[in-house]
This record gives C-alpha cells, sequence and structure tokens, in this order.
C-alpha cells in the first residue's frame, strides 16, 4: 500500500517532490568503472549477456514477430476490402450517361459557361471548390513551417556532404541539367499558365518547378540558387500568394460555391487571358508549391537556405 | 493495349510488394519512385494528364529525393554491414 502509485499521487499532492524515496527499495549496484562511455556500454552489454533481462514467454522474439505478420496481414485486408468496396460503388468509367449526382451533372454541363475554364477540373477546383483549395495550400505551408521548425540550423558551417554520396560537381550531371533544365522549367511554366486551358495547373505546374529548382540546386551546390532564392524573398513570395488567394476567395466559404460576381470578364473560352480569376490563383498555387517543395528540400539537405 | 495495361498493373503490385520484402531502405525507396512512374503512366492511360504529371514530379522525383537525402542523415545509404565499417574508419 506504501508503494502504490495512488499514495504516491497523494503524497505529490501533500508537497513532497520526492515521491518514492524511502518507498522503494534500493539495491547497491556493482561497481560500473566510470572512465569512459565506451566502457560503460561494454560493461553494461556484458552484464546483460550474463544476466539477461527476464522477457515473459508470450513476447518472445518469435512470438511477437508471428504477432506483426498476423497483424499486418489482417490490415491489409480489411484496407483492401474497403477500397475495392468504395470503388465498386463508382460509377462505370468512361460510361456515358451514367447516374451522376446532382452537383457532378451541374459541374460538367454549366461549368464551362460559369467559370469560363475549358480545362473543367481546375473551373472545380479553382471556382466551384476554390476555398477546399485554398486549405490545400495552407496544409503544403504548414507542412514547411514544420520542417522549419524542425530542420532548421543557425549555425553557418559549410555544406558538408559525405563524399562518396554526394553528386554536386559532378561533371555528367553538371551538363545534363544544362540541357533539361531550361526544358523542364518552361514545361513547368507552360502547365501553369495553361492550367485553365489543358491539364495541369498550380499544383502541378509548381510542382515541376520546385522539381528544377531542386535539379539546378544539386547538380551546382546551393550557392547558385541561394543567389536568386534568398530567405527574404521567399518569405515574400510565400506571403504574397497566400494572401492574394486568401482575400480572393475565403469569402466563398460564407456565399457558397458560386460565390459573388467578381467584375472581371470570363473572357472567350480558350484564349489564355480568360476565365476571370483561375489564371492568378493558378499562378499564386504555383508560386507557394515551388517555393515548398525546394524549401524542404533545403531544409533536408543542409538546414538553410 | 490491354496486354499493355495488364503488364503495367501487375508491375504496380509486384513494386508495391517488393517495396515492403526488401531488406536495403535504398533499393526500397529507389521501387518505390519506379512505382510513382508506372503509375503515372496508369494516370494517362486513365485520361487524367494533370495526375500524370503531379504524380511524376511530386511521387517520382521530390519524395523520393527527400527520402534518399533522409537516408543520407540517418547513413543508412549503404548496406548495415557497410555502415558499421564506415562508422569503425571515421573513429
Amino acid at each position: 500500500m506504501k508503494n502504490s502509485a495512488f499514495a504516491g499521487f497523494l503524497r505529490w499532492l501533500d508537497g513532497d517532490p520526492e515521491i518514492l524515496l524511502g518507498a522503494e527499495e534500493m539495491t547497491e549496484q556493482p561497481d560500473v568503472p566510470r572512465d569512459s562511455q565506451k566502457q560503460r556500454i561494454h560493461h553494461l552489454e556484458h552484464v546483460l549477456k550474463d544476466h539477461p533481462l527476464p522477457v515473459p514467454r508470450a513476447f518472445s522474439r518469435r512470438n511477437v514477430r508471428i504477432f506483426y505478420a498476423v497483424v499486418s496481414v489482417v490490415c491489409c485486408l480489411v484496407i483492401i476490402s474497403c477500397l475495392l468496396l468504395a470503388v465498386s460503388d463508382l460509377p462505370r468509367f468512361g460510361v456515358e450517361h451514367a447516374e451522376v449526382e446532382e452537383v457532378t451533372e451541374k459541374y460538367v454541363l454549366d461549368g464551362l459557361e460559369e467559370t469560363g475554364a475549358v480545362n473543367i477540373v481546375s473551373g472545380i477546383i479553382l471556382d466551384y471548390r476554390a476555398f477546399d483549395t485554398l486549405g490545400e495550400s495552407f496544409v503544403l505551408f504548414c507542412a514547411l513551417n514544420c520542417v522549419l521548425i524542425l530542420l532548421r540550423t543557425d549555425s553557418r558551417e559549410e555544406e558538408h556532404d559525405i563524399s562518396y554520396y554526394s553528386l554536386s560537381g559532378d561533371d555528367v550531371l553538371r551538363k545534363s541539367i544544362m540541357f533539361t533544365l531550361p526544358l523542364v522549367l518552361v514545361f513547368g511554366v507552360y502547365v501553369l499558365l495553361n492550367g485553365h486551358l489543358s491539364p495541369g495547373g498550380g499544383f502541378s505546374g509548381g510542382a515541376v518547378m520546385g522539381g528544377g529548382l531542386i535539379l539546378l540546386s544539386t547538380g551546382y551546390g546551393g550557392e547558385v540558387t541561394g543567389r536568386f532564392i534568398t530567405e527574404r524573398r521567399f518569405k515574400t513570395v510565400c506571403f504574397i500568394a497566400l494572401s492574394f488567394y486568401c482575400l480572393s476567395k475565403s469569402y466563398v466559404f460564407f456565399t457558397g460555391a458560386n460565390g459573388l460576381e467578381t467584375g472581371i470578364s470570363l473572357g472567350t473560352p480558350g484564349a489564355i487571358l480568360s476565365s476571370g480569376l483561375i489564371l492568378p490563383l493558378n499562378i499564386a498555387v504555383g508560386m507557394v508549391v515551388t517555393c515548398t517543395m525546394y524549401g524542404i528540400y533545403r531544409m533536408f539537405k543542409k538546414g538553410s537556405f | 493495349m490491354e496486354a499493355f495495361k495488364i503488364f503495367l498493373l501487375v508491375m504496380l503490385v509486384a513494386c508495391a510488394v517488393s517495396v515492403s520484402l526488401t531488406k536495403r531502405l535504398l533499393t526500397s525507396v529507389i521501387i518505390y519512385m519506379c512505382y510513382s512512374l508506372i503509375m503515372s503512366i496508369v494516370w494517362i492511360l486513365l485520361r487524367s494528364p494533370d495526375l500524370a504529371i503531379t504524380e511524376a514530379a511530386v511521387g517520382a522525383g521530390v519524395s523520393g529525393i527527400l527520402m534518399l537525402l533522409t537516408l543520407k542523415k540517418i547513413r543508412r545509404t549503404a548496406t548495415d554491414d557497410e555502415a558499421k565499417e564506415g562508422s569503425a574508419n571515421e573513429e
């Protein structure tokens, strides 16, 4: 009774900081050599070899392994059957006049007229469902912030690469980057700007451009990209893009899917300057995604920009 | 075309299973990137090229690179034995 956790808790309530003092029976420890960490670890290994810690039979290594195997197979089967059930509920792929919900039907029939976007997907995600996409951008930004908090180092040390793994300065890589990088960046910009006309949009284009920047930074070292992506610029771009998106679309949360009249003409569907706010929103999302991809890479690689 | 689709799907399953069965972490990251590439071709066949672009850029590119960098940070790029030898040499 004297040793129970509850009695200890009561004593702790009474203001006794050392709740286990006097209650636990202390045994004298064998003399541990104190000169170095290594010797101490060696000593501990020695002691453990002579007197292995008692493990209950139920938790023996073999039983645990069998348990994990069975549980993982069961979890896999459960998830697979759930997913298959969900898929079997969808309308069949590519079938015309399938049974569709009211909302889907409205998007497909009125989407072009109301949003002006030829690519109906970006019409949905940046106009009807713009608020969801805003949330997604913020999730990415939060992820970047968490990485910044966890991996940021303030020391001004040189980039200490482990030599056998570092590709920075490799001639083959540099030459191939010289040829592919312009193509990658131009493709990214194309995908980004044509988001309302052809497949793609802010996220895809931003991811491609971020990949291009990562490529450049891998081959030529962080100094080259660091010349035009400083921390200050990085923060400014993220802030402006996110707040522009937030200001122009967050009212949709209160007004419903169709939003308010913006007064911007939708233009001719198919032209590059059309579909109202979708193009600027695409650019904003693309900026945030590019910065996030590159920023997370830099944090993992070095711990600073 | 049908045969190609079936081949891709079989490769997907094979990649997914072999990721969890490989012992070396570097190998499983590379298999994971292969999985994403195959998946992006499947997206094109399912007529959603925007997802294919994203899958190729994020799945096969950025997240693979991040995992490789993490492996480098925790020094598991070599097999365990080689890593032990390496750390012994460093000391």
